[in-house]
């Protein structure tokens, strides 16, 4: 048996990853802190009931599960920490006011998300619970915006959308839940075809409305076609003005719109958001507003949030630079302990030389070499091969 | 990379589609059949063709590695559309996924009386959900060619296959007994490089589209 084999789409992550990865999280961590978000830390695994709150289908599917042997009941693997923070806010901080929540832990996937990802993501994110207006999707989609910019990501463009114009075609054409999964799912794809066959038996305006989306993509332009081409409507023009709100407030971002797109179209009621960058063949973050997930926990609050996967983030962004680790000589020289301390103290990385050490010191990264000069410790380059 | 690919498999679908990459204005330069290079420039410096499997375009389409494809409606239907958008049918490489059955098996009956069937082909998917939506049950054989010899050889009572011209069926002595879905080929477009790179896709998008009508 080979024992060393890890099950598939589960890895370690080396070194070199690890530090970016862990970089990430603390400047990430760091910035969402800096922005009022209080970070909270959320059971690995919970009942399977709270877990699934309000969630998507897919979930369930994509959540291990087991039995709790002290209560029989069964328990689950988080997938997803947004419904464990949602029931943080909805139940224990029952705070009034607006309430600003940040996390970061590992997530467990049945399967994997697509054939190159983990079935074990380093999810991090932040949630704005108790504020409905657009100020609050305005917020979080720059903090994510930045969240991808400090972990060296540039998200190339950021695509918004809104539920509300969907589930507005919906309502007019009077959809059935088949009929209304089914085009959801072709809308998805962007299948004119398909979309057209569906939508044969719905009623006018509905259909031509079904049938512009796949086309409504692109800049800012698409409000204003979107506004043409859509059915005049109470919620969708709510959605649009939303939308044309954000952006005002965004213009800074690269953004983009795209009403077909709906990503978490069971959990979502608002804007929702997603970041691509140059090159990766996915979304690189993901969020937007899912009022009324606290509703289930008896709270329904207002909510927006996004999240995204640092591990990803770390694959596609550039490594960071090897550290200039300074080797130390063992043994107690005069001050030597204290020289140490204090370039430990300055961020430096110090290891101590232990006696009998075979290979080089280059590749356990060591590019310095602290040696006793004019009564004082300084750090010098060292020597080739050393 | 900051050219298009544009994947696609040999044979019925190249050959199909030329005329619409003429209308886009792309010609490629080598003839896949007579050349073993599995990449193709073509007069637009920034386009290229790759050619694969039939079966892997979607993949290909799906992680990147081509920002456009052109699939069969059976293959998508196969392999799934996650990640992929499908904007256009283009009409080509037409052809019918069926159930067939050897000459002389009352299909009708065997499902009326509620027979478990065993059913070769190579789309499982695809066969799993139609018997499903019937409501018969079947077991299935996963083949990767010469469907018509299973029914043949008692391995299946019955296939599902796709079927042009019908001629290899009948040569068989199978006959064709329900149609599940009309096939045809899709263009397929990375969802990721769409968003990113809208203003070089779209256009190629828009051709295509102006070349059907």
């Amino acid at each position: 048996m080979r024992r060393w084999l890890l099950p598939e789409s589960i890895e370690d992550v080396l070194p070199a990853e690890a530090r970016g990865i862990e970089q990430s999280r603390r400047r990430v961590l760091d910035a969402m802190g800096c922005a009022g978000y209080q970070y909270v830390i959320p059971p690995l695994l919970e009942y399977l009931e709270s877990l699934l709150t309000g969630a998507g289908r897919d979930l369930d599917l994509r959540t291990f599960k087991l039995v709790d042997q002290i209560s029989g009941r069964t328990m689950g693997l988080r997938a997803d920490i947004t419904p464990q923070v949602a029931r943080i806010d909805a139940h224990l901080l029952n705070r009034e006011g607006v309430a600003r929540l940040c996390y970061c832990g590992s997530v467990l996937h049945t399967l994997p998300g697509s054939l190159t990802a983990t079935r074990e993501p380093l999810q991090i994110g932040a949630e704005l619970y108790g504020h409905a207006g657009i100020e609050a999707d305005a917020e979080i989609l720059r903090l994510a915006a930045r969240s991808l910019a400090i972990s060296g990501v540039r998200a190339s463009r950021i695509d918004l959308g809104h539920v509300g114009v969907f589930r507005a075609l919906a309502r007019l054409g009077a959809l059935d839940g088949e009929t209304e999964q089914a085009l959801f799912e072709a809308l998805q794809a962007k299948d004119l075809p398909e979309l057209s066959a569906l939508s044969a038996g719905v009623p006018e305006p509905a259909r031509s409305g079904l049938l512009a989306l796949p086309e409504l993509y692109g800049g800012i332009e698409v409000l204003t076609r979107a506004a043409r081409l859509l059915p005049r409507d109470a919620e969708i023009e709510r959605g649009l003005d939303d939308l044309r709100r954000l952006a005002g407030d965004s213009a800074d971002l690269p953004l983009g719109f795209d009403l077909a797109d709906l990503r978490g179209y069971h959990y979502h009621n608002g804007v929702m958001f997603a970041a691509y960058g140059d090159g990766h063949p996915g979304a690189i973050a993901l969020g937007g507003r899912y009022d009324g997930v606290g509703r289930q926990f008896g709270r329904g609050r207002p909510a927006t949030g996004f999240s995204m996967d640092l591990r990803e983030i770390a694959r596609i962004g550039a490594p960071p630079a090897p550290a200039a680790i300074i080797l130390a000589p063992c043994g107690a020289g005069p001050g030597l302990n204290e020289a140490i301390e204090e370039l430990r103290a300055a961020g430096e990385i110090v290891v101590v030389e232990l006696p009998g050490h075979e290979g080089t010191w280059s590749e356990a990264g060591c590019t310095r070499r602290l040696v006793r000069e004019d009564g004082r410790w300084q750090a010098v380059p060292m020597r080739e091969g050393e | 990379m900051s050219g298009i690919t544009l994947a696609l498999s040999r044979g019925r679908i190249f050959d199909e589609t030329l005329p619409l990459l003429a209308a886009a204005g792309i010609v490629p330069q080598g003839d896949p059949e007579r050349s073993r290079s599995l990449i193709l420039a073509t007069n637009r410096a920034d386009v290229r063709l790759v050619i694969v499997r039939a079966t892997d375009t979607p993949t290909y389409v799906r992680y990147g590695a081509a920002e456009l494809g052109i699939a069969g409606k059976d293959v998508l239907l196969e392999a799934g559309s996650a990640g992929l958008y499908q904007p256009l049918d283009l009409g080509i490489a037409r052809c019918r996924m069926m159930v067939a059955v050897p000459e002389g098996f009352d299909y009708a009956a065997a499902v009326r009386r509620g027979a478990r069937l065993r059913v070769a082909t190579k789309y499982v998917r695809i066969a799993r959900e139609h018997f499903a939506a019937k409501g018969v049950y079947v077991d299935l054989i996963k083949l990767y060619g010469s469907m018509e010899l299973a029914p043949l050889s008692g391995l299946a009572d019955a296939i599902v296959d796709l079927v042009s011209s019908g001629a290899t069926l009948r040569a068989n002595r199978l006959v064709a007994v329900e149609e599940i879905l009309p096939i045809s080929a899709r263009l397929i477009v990375n969802q990721a490089a769409l968003k990113t790179r809208r203003e070089v896709l779209q256009p190629m998008i828009d051709a295509f589209a102006g070349a059907l009508r």
